[in-house]
């Protein structure tokens, strides 16, 4: 039975051969043939040199000359000699061996020279030790850290806080961790060096919207919208979400979060706010730009901050819901694969938030100083202003830029020198550093002026006075 | 020598005394998984996964209660922010045995801690805390090679002084108005000790790596990294631009190999030569336990004229007969390394990291650094600590506390390896190496021993995927200058008593191997 099975089956072939057209013959045809040829070629090998004779191979390593580790830098580049502080860079500041009032440092709130801080940090120091000797993995966690990060979070009114150990690492590690490649971030021009350090290592598509131009920012959605529509399978799994800071540190202006937050729930894009400068500066209570603005905090996806500003110690947090912060415990790189935070400067943020927590009064304290600043650096001949009224660290920039980087740049050992006049004159000004080559969008050169609580109306006189007389003199 | 040296350890003194490069003995294992142990852990992990699928069902169905944080109402519409099976690992393996990381302490991270007690009543979802805590804990699991995590001592008293005179804070960058003159001590002292002309200090040891690699290389420039190098060498890589190569973790004959090849070949696709080639290793690798093979790497670098970055953050402090790290160890030239990188965190208790080397690199990185320019500086009092230990490591401050703390660290690591190595376990890494990794290889196993240590008051450190491949979670012993004789016995005889219990014995008599694999590889023509 099987044998006239298999009979039938061939003779079922044999028909079908002959029944085929001819062109499916021929085609089958060259096609088994090309298969044949196939088998029998010689392998392909990919194009190495693998006709270089060893001996060509060695006199090739024996020419080969590497550039030099770094290039030369000549001894008189601006940034080569640092300014030397002896001693506390409190109010009254030692610069070069010259006491000079601070308007430098980023002290807004006065709490680096603070007693109760650094007595709290001295009991701490007293109890734990300097360092951590470990990840937060690995018995790194103490529970000051757990301290910390609960008033944080109450104080910002969200569910959870994470610490850092380093202000720069907070955003450049947060970005990285929900937004990976293929992903889409909407960033503002102005965003500074850390978000851009964050992005880089996100490996995401990066849309840079023009400063604070919101209608910008909505033709990219829209653009991006219709992108969407063409292919909405990927669409439905590509992340997408707005990095702004809350007080810009490179052009002290505010972000407008109210349309932001329009923006966020038309489009579906989820909003990251940097609230370095703004955190203990804007909102009744110090509690930043939403507080400024009296938006929900729980519309922001993320809020990250550094400690380093108002809060006058060391690391940085992220604050915001549970369900988006917890993530970052397995996924922030510099949370996971890096030492904790000393527990003496956590000791001191928690005080550094008890004085804010008592004390609201000096957050409007600060704004009026910001004001009347602000106020007094009008009319300098050559520099304008650059900066909110109320943001507490301003720029002083070239009043007629010339437009051309070149130009501007060559300007730059002016701006040198009215700093250097002005700590001539007891006045502690700093320019405002960039790193030239890296920076995406770079900041015009400019004089960084910083307001702290600490400044009495006659020393902001004295400033005042002081840059105008330096500017007069130099920028002729 | 075979005769005297314990059956177990394969001898590889013959092959890494390559043509006498090698000015002392380089003893390394890396024991191979045995074979039904593997093939055990496979069948664990995969009855954990198909449990993990049977419980996200049962979650998604409401049949059980899920713990799990959840999106808001009002975003419910807009694309998740998680994929579900990124979380998977996380949700179901890494949640039973949660309790094993993260555990708060309150105290002194020195050779014995205090635990914060913290229970669970809905299987690790959330922790709440007793109030109580769980006193001398033996501690194995900080870095704290030379014992310097102390609160008091002439370190604590000088960082207390800063404390009070110059606060915590600095609130300025280096290059603005954050350099103060601890900082320029500092730095001159970092250079002093290392036997470098120049060095620079920074806030953050990952942060060191991840700001600085970029300024150093870039575009046209080829990294050759070792397959285990730490997160933040990888992330400096990355950022950097530059193309990167990896070649197998210690092992010569594969650098040799990448370093020829990039030569010859030059550039991808338009075979331009590469501007720069630059080697980056570690000194001690402390997943492995492994010393990086400096000798013939520094060999390697002069022959193909490639730059060497050494991160010595496990072994500075550590290792060598001064405390000066791996380059001391090996007896050799701290100028034939480029640029020398480390961290204050481990030896010297404090904070932050260094980068010495010639100083024409220490002033490029002084204007072009992404640290100077962006990042804070560091504290003071961290500052004064760093400088205070170091003082006293190089027996500066008038003590011979500093040589008789190196000395101790030396005699705890090799007295402990030993031991272990003895009772059967499997150790990995060169016998030099204060980091001691102890395979476990199985999931279950390492939720159980971090449980049954603690419960017999010693704290250990137990890793898993995704930092060890998947098959090889191991815990991890950190000796410690600041422990005693009576400390280690007392963990050893613990660990034997775990070790039986969790059958954890795994080593096995070698077949008298005279070559480690890992070291001596065939060429392959």
């Amino acid at each position: 039975k099987m044998a006239s099975g298999q009979q039938w089956v061939l003779v079922e072939m044999v028909q079908a051969f002959y029944e085929a057209p001819a062109y499916h013959l021929i085609l089958e045809g060259i096609l088994i043939l090309w298969i044949v040829r196939l088998l029998f070629s010689k392998t392909y090998k990919l194009q190495e040199r693998s006709d270089l004779t060893d001996k060509e191979k060695e006199e090739l390593i024996e020419e080969w000359q590497p550039e030099p580790l770094v290039p030369q830098v000549s001894k008189d580049h601006p940034s080569l000699k640092y300014d030397v502080v002896s001693g506390p860079p409190s109010h009254k500041i030692i610069v070069n061996g010259k006491e000079c009032i601070n308007f430098a440092s980023f002290n807004f709130l006065g709490l680096l020279d603070n007693e109760r801080v650094k007595v709290c940090a001295l009991a701490s120091l007293q109890k734990y030790g300097v360092g951590t000797c470990g990840p937060r993995g690995f018995y790194g966690t103490f529970d000051v850290h757990l301290e910390l990060e609960e008033r944080l979070a109450k104080f910002m009114r969200t569910e959870e806080a994470i610490i850092y150990s380093y202000g720069f690492a907070t955003i450049a590690s947060a970005i990285p961790a929900y937004s990976k490649r293929g992903d889409i971030v909407f960033v503002d021009e102005a965003a500074c060096f850390s978000i851009q350090k964050g992005l880089q290592a996100s490996r995401s598509v990066i849309k840079y919207f023009k400063h604070n131009d919101m209608e910008d920012l909505e033709r990219l959605l829209k653009e991006q919208e219709v992108e969407d529509q063409k292919n909405p399978r990927k669409a439905r799994v590509t992340r997408r979400f707005i990095v702004v800071e809350g007080l810009y540190i490179n052009t002290a202006d505010v972000c407008p979060l109210p349309e932001l937050v329009n923006l966020k729930y038309k489009y579906k894009v989820r909003i990251f706010l940097e609230e370095s400068m703004s955190f203990g500066v804007l909102g009744e209570h110090g509690r930043g730009v939403t507080e400024h603005f009296d938006v929900n905090i729980d519309d922001i996806d993320l809020i990250s901050a550094n400690m380093e500003n108002a809060v006058a110690s060391i690391g940085g947090f992220c604050c915001g819901r549970s369900f988006v912060i917890d993530h970052q415990r397995l996924s922030g790189q510099g949370y996971c694969f890096s030492a904790s935070l000393p527990p003496m400067l956590a000791a001191a943020a928690i005080e550094a938030l008890n004085i804010m927590e008592n004390d609201p009064d000096i957050f409007t304290i600060l704004r009026e100083k910001c004001r009347h600043v602000h106020k007094s650096l009008q009319g300098i001949p050559g520099l304008k202003v650059v900066g909110e009224p109320f943001a507490p660290a301003l720029h002083l920039q070239l009043e007629r830029s010339s437009g051309s980087r070149e130009t501007d740049m060559k300007m730059l050992p002016q701006h040198l020198l009215v700093c250097f006049q002005c700590l001539d004159r007891q006045i502690a000004v700093t320019q405002a550093r960039y790193l030239d080559k890296e920076e995406k969008f770079l900041p015009s050169p400019s004089i960084r002026v910083v307001v702290t609580i600490e400044q009495t109306e006659v020393e902001i006189e004295k400033a005042a006075n002081c840059i105008r007389e330096a500017a007069l003199a130099i920028l002729k | 020598i075979a005769s005297s040296l314990p059956v177990s350890l394969p001898l590889v003194y013959p092959t890494a005394c390559n043509g006498g490069l090698y000015s002392r003995p380089f003893h390394e294992s890396f024991e191979e998984t045995p074979m039904l142990v593997a093939v055990l852990t496979y069948m664990g992990y995969g009855i954990l996964t198909i449990f993990g699928y049977l419980r996200d069902f049962l979650r998604a169905w409401k049949i059980e209660r899920c713990h799990i944080a959840r999106e808001r109402e009002e975003q419910k519409d807009f694309v998740p922010l998680y994929q579900d099976f990124e979380n998977f690992y996380t949700r179901n393996l890494y949640m039973r045995i949660r309790d094993s990381w993260n555990r708060p302490i309150c105290s002194v991270p020195g050779a014995k801690l205090d635990l914060a007690e913290r229970v669970s009543h809905d299987y690790n979802w959330t922790f709440e805390y007793t109030g109580r805590a769980v006193k001398d804990v033996i501690n194995m699991g900080s870095y704290n090679y030379l014992g310097f995590a102390e609160n008091s001592g002439a370190c604590a008293e000088a960082a207390a002084n800063v404390t009070l005179k110059y606060g915590v804070g600095v609130c300025s960058t280096r290059q603005e108005i954050g350099n103060l003159d601890r900082h320029e001590e500092l730095e001159k002292l970092v250079a002093k000790f290392l036997g470098v002309e120049s060095a620079m200090a920074f806030g953050m040891g990952f942060a060191t790596n991840s700001m600085n690699i970029p300024a150093l290389t870039g575009k046209g420039c080829l990294i050759l990294s070792d397959e285990l190098n730490h997160a933040s060498l990888v992330l400096g890589a990355r950022l950097s631009g530059s193309s990167i190569r990896i070649f197998k973790h210690n092992n010569m004959q594969s650098l040799e190999k990448l370093l020829g090849d990039a030569i010859v070949n030059g550039q991808p696709r338009t075979h331009r030569p590469w501007k720069k080639i630059l080697i980056v290793v570690e000194g001690i690798y402390s997943m492995e336990g492994s010393i990086v093979r400096l000798p013939e790497v520094i060999a390697l670098k002069k022959k193909y004229k490639a730059f060497l970055y050494l991160d010595e953050a496990h072994s500075i402090g550590a290792l060598g007969t001064s405390g000066r790290g791996v380059v001391d160890y090996f007896g050799l030239d701290p100028r034939d390394v480029d640029i020398m990188m480390g961290t204050f965190t481990k030896s010297f208790g404090a904070a932050g990291g260094y980068i010495g080397g010639k100083k024409e690199l220490i002033d490029y990185l002084r204007t072009h650094s992404h640290s100077a320019v962006y990042a804070t500086s560091i504290s003071p009092p961290v500052a004064e600590q760093i400088i205070t230990s170091m003082k006293c490591i190089m027996g500066e401050d008038g003590t011979t506390l500093g040589c008789e703390r190196i000395r101790q660290l030396a005699e705890n690591t090799i007295y402990f390896r030993r031991r272990l190595q003895e009772m059967g376990f499997i150790i990995y890494g060169n016998s030099d190496s204060p980091v001691v990794p102890m395979m476990l290889y199985m999931p279950a196993k390492i939720g159980a021993f971090g449980r049954e240590m603690l419960k017999r008051n010693i704290g250990v450190v137990v890793v898993g995927f995704p930092a060890t491949p998947i098959i090889e979670s191991r815990a991890r012993f950190c000796v410690s200058a600041a422990h005693t004789k009576e400390m280690l016995d007392v963990a050893l005889g613990v660990i034997g008593e775990v070790g039986d219990l969790l059958q954890l014995r795994y080593s096995r008599p070698s077949l008298d191997r005279p070559f480690d694999e890992t070291t001596y590889e065939e060429s392959e023509h």
